[in-house]
């Protein structure tokens, strides 16, 4: 069974391997490490396992499961398969430090400690793709994906109705999600430009071959017709406004400008892998144009750069919640591999089922890719007014104006204006502002660079960091 | 605004925002119990004094830094609600 710990953060100082994250990629790594007979640690911020997908597994009333659809359900199994497992299983843990001698650097409560690990993977998934446009920090506005943990970890839900607006999979999900709740939809406002169907369509042989997500879309948007919730698509120019609140959201569609009055918009564009930890160990990363974000260079085991750190799930580039399970487990495998309890000819028996599933379930991605691909528009060019650093309230116009006196990366922007600087280091702005700086240079956005990470990846007090030498504070 | 669906909570704890009183369901995170409460300011920021809320609600923006019992700079997406807590909207770096 696994151990929870309760006051005292660390058991041991060392672990053959230490995983991190416990998302799908996570708990499926851990129940194959551990069945080999691996002596594991798993890492993770939040109370309970699951991850964001199957956030609340364990604790989730049977009704809001029921509402929440098959997808969601489908986490039981896994999280409970997890529970079986002989593993040191750290929640409410924050890892805040990563280097290359995989040194880990550990936060609970307010107790700091490091430990080691012969082999690390990170598996701490995907966050939602920050995208800046006129009025996103006002209060009302928040990410689809914040709604849908507040109705999964809370069931709370939207009361006077909700504006939903944007472009990918999630938007729909909780658009059908909410339906189901009774909730009222304002508007779902699908920012998908009509040229993307065209993009898409080469594509769409290949995802037929996992036609049981398209089938599952096209059911979504059938449902949510039935139910007369307004859906109206190509839209652009979205601009949310109000003094200290959200009063509206103003877009144009068919050529006019229009308003909705809204307390409450979700906005999603899509996900990228949650990075911070690796960057800051120093793994490299390479720009993947097709998912329009940085994903790490890995092998296909999801070793990564750096000897012993391997990467595995949404983390390691956006293949969904399936795919993470099976590349948990290949990671699995092959730190087991290294860590010379299995043989090269039983890591490779033992992944074959997992490749395949892979395999099956990836054809979805390049379509779905072309199809939800951000315009470069709403990337790369937002007006000058508009904040991009949320922390730093350094706006579009800052950026520019620092490229126009000759800076001409990420990095230097971020010395010159703050942007970055602020306590999210940088985590809703790195990729927006690498774009810009890219626009505004006329270059491509892999030039415009990544700001570097470095630890502590999550802000720690001096009190906090002290405290891991206690004699030398005497 | 937000709202909970009628699930009856098994626990209910007393918690104050901003001084005034909430029974809420024990659980909930401090974001999730202010929102659902018709709280929507957490902070205001640094530059520009300006109202913020909570975006993210998975600890990645930190906009939904409050000050929880007296300790300024906490997520409030992260913390789960206590029996007494004492929450507050946090201005700026919420140090005096």
């Amino acid at each position: 069974m696994s151990a929870c710990y309760g006051s005292t953060i660390v058991v041991k100082d060392h672990y053959q391997l230490v995983i991190i994250g416990a998302g799908p990629a996570g708990l499926s790594a851990a129940r194959v490490a551990t069945g080999l007979g691996v002596d594991v640690a798993l890492i993770d911020e939040q109370p309970a396992p699951g991850g964001q997908i199957y956030r609340a597994m364990e604790s989730i009333p049977s009704e809001r499961a029921e509402l929440l659809g098959d997808e969601y359900q489908h986490g039981r199994k896994i999280v409970s398969s997890f529970r079986q497992c002989n593993v040191d299983y750290l929640s409410n843990t924050q890892a805040w430090s990563l280097n290359s001698k995989r040194e880990i650097g550990l936060l609970k409560g307010d107790m700091p400690s490091m430990i080691t690990a012969d082999q690390v993977l990170l598996a701490s998934g995907a966050m939602e793709r920050p995208v800046p446009f006129p009025g996103w920090t006002l209060p009302g506005v928040m990410n689809a994906g914040a709604g849908q943990i507040l109705f999964k970890s809370h069931g709370i839900v939207p009361n006077d109705g909700v504006v939903l607006a944007g472009s990918g999979p999630l938007l729909l999900l909780l658009a059908w999600q909410y339906m189901h709740a009774g909730v009222k939809i304002k508007a779902l406002l699908d920012l998908t430009p009509m040229r993307n169907h065209l993009r898409a369509m080469p594509r769409l042989p290949r995802a037929l071959m996992a036609r049981h997500y398209l089938i599952k879309g096209l059911a979504y948007k059938k449902d949510l017709k039935r139910a007369g919730i307004s859906t109206l698509h190509n839209v652009s120019d979205l601009h949310a406004t109000g003094n200290d609140h959200l009063a509206s959201v103003s877009f144009r569609h068919k050529g006019k400008q229009r308003s909705i009055e809204t307390d409450l918009l979700l906005v999603h564009f899509g996900l990228i892998p949650n990075a911070h930890l690796s960057r800051a160990a120093g793994c490299q990363y390479q720009w993947d144009r097709s998912q329009q974000c940085w994903r790490p260079e890995l092998d296909n085991w999801g070793s990564s750069s750096i000897t012993g750190i391997l990467i595995a799930g949404d983390g390691a580039g956006i293949g969904g919640a399936r795919t993470a399970e099976h590349a948990g487990r290949l990671s699995a495998l092959q730190a087991t591999y290294k860590l010379g309890a299995i043989d090269k000819y039983e890591r490779d028996q033992l992944s074959r089922d997992d490749r395949k599933w892979m395999r099956d379930d990836l054809h979805i991605r390049p379509f779905l890719e072309s199809f939800f691909h951000i315009p470069r528009k709403l990337l790369a060019v937002p007006d000058d007014d508009t904040i991009v650093c949320r922390c730093e309230e350094v706006t579009a116009g800052d950026i520019r104006m620092a490229v126009a006196d000759g800076h001409s990366d990420s990095n230097q922007v971020k010395f010159l204006t703050r942007c970055g600087m602020g306590p999210c280091q940088g985590r809703q702005c790195a990729e927006a502002v690498a774009h810009i700086v890219a626009a505004a240079g006329g270059e491509k956005v892999a030039r415009g660079g990544h700001y570097r990470g470095r630890p502590p990846v999550t802000p720690l007090t001096l009190g906090q960091l002290a405290s891991l030498y206690p004699e030398e504070t005497e | 605004m937000f709202k909970r669906l009628d699930e009856n909570p098994a626990e209910i704890v007393s918690i104050t925002i901003d001084g005034a009183q909430f029974d809420v369901p024990a659980g909930e995170t401090v974001a999730a119990a202010v929102l659902a409460s018709g709280v929507w300011h957490t902070r205001t920021t640094v530059v520009s004094d300006s109202p913020r809320a909570p975006f993210c609600l998975m600890g990645v923006c930190y906009e939904c830094l409050m000050v929880i019992d007296g300790k300024p700079n906490q997520r409030a997406c992260r913390e789960v609600v206590n029996d007494g807590m004492r929450i507050e909207c946090q201005h700026a770096t919420g140090q005096l």
